[in-house]
């Protein structure tokens, strides 16, 4: 298959990468202001050393990469709250061109779901986003699986910074922002590390969680548009200044705390709840788990890596064999 | 075997209370109530008067005590059964002063105290009045609080947040019902609540 890859962050470089692994082509990449674009394969490797060098990725432009004739969109540029444009307009374009699309961006899926959804329905392409939650863990597609009328509730831990902090909290003693200092300089939490410690990451995929379970309670688009949720209606704790002695009382009780993420098909919760300490939601690190309660199977719970370029890029690569 | 019941008529007229500020010889204001209680008791001398204790120091009217010596709870314990009457206002002290007198309460008025919730608070839980706070969730939160744990911030940040851990027991199927009033105090505090994941 032919992709074009929006977006050369962590993600988009390495499905372009992984691309020629999974048998696919890689005809266009774009980053915010450059492009590289060949019908028949671009050289990913010289773009991304080309961007690296600080030269850009190539001489097009980045509406040459929209334009350029490719199967599928991967669209992996950064998750915008609000519109989540430019995101939107990208995936609209590619399904008006009867194109597929994936989304690694968040944005669409999580802001403007109903609107994805009747894009997607008067399009011959289709979309998926698998990567937009739990990084390489398979939860969309399980669920799909599953038949997501089938499952009641999906919760978990859904955030590899947040979690990383809390876990190392509790396991050294430490205070919030000496691990934080340290998860910043071992590259797994950002700069700003706002989006991830405030609980809206986790939140934004409890939203996509909320929307695909709604989606499979509701008749038809005009349904879907009512029913879905939106990343303000959820109920959103971080865990900013969470004190030492808080997981040292969890402990003495044989719990610990996380940053828990829980959707229902009308609910969305994200805050630092009290776990077992060696139960199934309490994994350590950076790791990622998600537990679904399924109407007639009890729970199920699938962890993995949550975030990455290499673990996203799977499941990025993972839908478009799919398609 | 046979329990062993002890009639009302024979009791002795309950003692007025210690404390002072609570002595009303009509036993207070609202009209007398019947209720029952179960308790559990370590098969030892002198337990079932200490445990009966607390019933008259509060102001109750024993009206019954069924002393079941030949059974044993799952704990391995003797399960009493206790009528007593006492105005409305007084029955939360008889259940306070009798588990401070270390006796396991299961049920009052057969509304078992079956579910035990965890909850740690953060914030500034001295300054914002941390006794105040738990007799809030004693009145409203239908729930009893059997434990607080509290942590002070560390001694190189005096100003930072405390934490406390507080185990609530309340009543089958009341979890939510709790959880919502220590919600309310809490935000009327500015404390964060970890509150425990359901159904873990």
């Amino acid at each position: 298959m032919r992709l074009a890859v929006l977006g050369a962050g962590a993600v988009g470089s390495s499905v372009a990468e992984l691309a020629g692994e999974y048998g696919h082509t890689v005809v266009a990449l774009a980053d915010s202001s450059t492009a590289a674009v060949d019908a028949d394969g671009i050289d990913t490797e010289r773009a991304l050393s080309a961007k690296a060098a600080g030269a850009g990725l190539g001489d097009a432009d980045p509406e040459n990469a929209l334009a350029a004739e490719y199967d599928a969109l991967v669209e992996a540029t950064p998750t915008t709250l609000g519109d989540a444009q430019p995101g939107f307009d990208h995936v609209a374009t590619a399904l008006e061109r009867d194109r597929h699309v994936v989304l690694a961006n968040k944005g669409p899926a999580a802001e403007r779901y109903a609107e994805l959804r009747a894009l997607a329905a008067a399009s011959a392409g289709r979309v998926r986003f698998e990567a937009t939650v739990g990084g390489a863990i398979p939860v969309l597609s399980t669920l799909s699986d599953l038949g997501p009328e089938r499952v009641e509730a999906v919760r978990g831990v859904l955030n590899g910074t947040a979690n990383f902090v809390l876990s190392r909290m509790a396991a050294e003693g430490l205070d919030y922002e000496h691990v934080l200092a340290e998860a910043q300089d071992l590259g797994v939490a950002e700069a700003d590390p706002t989006f991830d410690v405030e609980g809206t990451d986790a939140a934004l995929k409890g939203v996509i969680l909320s929307n695909r379970l709604s989606e499979a309670r509701v008749d038809d688009s005009d349904g879907l548009e009512a029913a879905t949720t939106s990343l303000d209606e959820a109920d959103v704790q971080g865990i900013t200044g969470l004190p030492p002695n808080a997981l040292e009382l969890a402990a003495e009780d044989g719990q610990t705390v996380r940053l828990i993420a829980e959707a229902t098909a009308d609910t969305v919760r994200v805050g630092p709840r009290l776990v077992p300490e060696n139960g199934t939601l309490a994994v350590s690190g950076t790791r990622n788990i998600v537990e679904l309660e399924t109407a007639h199977a009890g729970r199920l719970a699938i962890s993995g890596r949550g975030a990455g370029g290499d673990a996203t890029a799977t499941a990025v690569l993972s839908d478009v064999n799919r398609l | 075997m046979q329990p062993d019941v002890t009639p009302a008529d024979d009791a002795d007229p309950v003692e007025e209370p210690a404390d002072e500020e609570n002595v009303e010889t009509d036993g207070g204001r609202g009209d007398p109530q019947v209720h029952t209680i179960q308790l559990e008791l370590p098969d030892e001398p002198g337990r079932l008067l200490a445990a009966l204790q607390p019933v008259a120091d509060n102001g109750g009217n024993l009206l019954s005590v069924v002393h079941e010596r030949g059974e044993r709870t799952p704990r391995g314990r003797i399960p009493v059964a206790i009528d007593l009457e006492c105005p409305p206002e007084r029955f939360d002290g008889i259940l306070e002063g009798l588990r401070e007198t270390g006796v396991t309460v299961v049920t009052a008025d057969a509304e078992a105290y079956a579910d035990e919730l965890v909850v740690v608070l953060v914030g500034h839980l001295v300054d914002t009045g941390l006794s105040g706070t738990l007799q809030r969730l004693r009145e409203h939160a239908g729930a009893t609080v059997a434990d607080v744990t509290l942590s002070a911030p560390d001694a190189d940040a005096p100003e930072g947040p405390s934490a406390a851990r507080l185990h609530l027991r309340t009543r089958a199927g009341g979890a939510e019902q709790t959880l919502e009033a220590v919600r309310s105090v809490a935000e009327e505090k500015e404390l964060t609540v970890v509150e425990p994941l359901g159904g873990v």
